[in-house]
């Protein structure tokens, strides 16, 4: 609870995103708005827990997304980024 | 990243129906999951507890089963001071019902048909969703040959001994090197201390038969293992990481 410093990888956060997305975007491709990086959510780096998530490019550590997560309202944050690409399943 | 197309997530209620103890401070819960639509071996679900006040805690756990029916296995060690593995270890019972959310993870997943060589490698309880791999490869008509290596602090740490030692000792089974970190017994067949480039360079494939890498445990051990790799020769995209720790979004 204590060991705050290290990042865990953006898959842990698909679920909580997934109170916005309706699914799981851990696989969903974000290209980063410091370097051009281009990669699944789940490969960037995650802090913060519940109800605030920061996720960085792992490369240059430009933060690409922040999610504040009040219940009754969830803030998405995407001004790091310069595209986010979601895969949607079909009916 | 993925050839399938997430599915919507919701939660969902599961039903404990069996609990094991694996060691002193980790145990398994067996959940049967209505309405489960399978899984694929390296994915997560989410546990939310809700107390009688409102207040709500929710963790990420690996899947350590294959997949089966509507039956998912989660491996859950006890973190200190924590809010929720207490609760999972010591007080739930069998036919006790859970909110769970899942499966998730369209990126730390091993699809069986891929031919390339497995190297598995767990620091710690993060062997959960290795464990998940190495069952689905079991049941898998034609697996790549595959090799776990697997860390842990002393020898009453390791999880799924016995179905691993099973394991591996079976026709076409995985190759497994045990490592201890904080103990030498006198008798003893693995490795000893933390693994290292050496190590991995022993026990992995070499780089040329395109191997495949899943590296699961806390962070730094993830991230120096990842970084040897890479300075092995494996290429970036085949090492799949997943980091836990005791805080997070997992734990």
């Amino acid at each position: 609870m204590t060991d705050e410093v290290h990042p865990l990888d953006g898959n842990a956060a698909a679920g909580p995103l997934s109170r916005l997305f309706t699914s799981d975007v851990s696989g969903a491709v974000v290209v980063c708005g410091g370097c051009g990086r281009e990669g699944a959510i789940a490969t960037l780096a995650l802090y913060g827990r519940d109800t605030g998530l920061v996720l960085r490019c792992p490369t240059c550590g430009t933060v690409n997304l922040r999610v504040l997560d009040t219940g009754p309202t969830i803030h998405l944050d995407l001004r790091g980024s310069v595209r986010m690409s979601v895969r949607l399943a079909l009916d | 990243m993925t050839s399938a197309a997430p599915l919507p997530l919701r939660w969902r209620t599961a039903t404990v129906i069996a609990r094991r103890p694996e060691t002193s401070q980790v145990a398994t819960l067996v959940l049967d999951v209505p309405g489960w639509p399978g899984h694929r071996a390296g994915q997560h679900v989410d546990l939310r507890l809700t107390a009688a006040d409102g207040y709500q805690a929710q963790r990420s756990y690996s899947i350590a089963s294959a997949n089966d029916g509507t039956a998912v296995a989660i491996t859950v060690e006890r973190v200190a001071d924590g809010e929720v593995s207490p609760f999972l270890l010591d007080e739930v019972r069998i036919s006790d019902d859970l909110e769970l959310r899942g499966p998730i993870g369209a990126y730390f997943v091993w699809n069986p048909e891929a031919g390339n060589p497995l190297l598995l490698i767990a620091g710690g309880s993060g062997v959960a969703p290795l464990m998940s791999i190495l069952r689905a490869r079991a049941q898998a008509p034609d697996p790549p040959a595959a090799r776990l290596l697997y860390s842990s602090r002393d020898e009453a740490s390791i999880i799924y001994r016995d179905e691993l030692d099973r394991m591996a000792t079976a026709t076409g089974g995985p190759g497994i090197l045990y490592t201890l970190t904080r103990e030498r017994p006198t008798v003893w067949s693995g490795a000893l201390g933390r693994i290292d480039r050496a190590m991995l360079e022993r026990v992995g494939f070499p780089p040329t038969d395109e191997p495949l890498a899943f590296v699961c445990g806390p962070t730094p051990f993830v991230e120096q293992v990842a970084a040897d790799l890479v300075a092995l020769g494996y290429p970036g995209e085949r090492i799949r990481t997943e980091r836990f720790g005791p805080t997070g979004a997992v734990g």
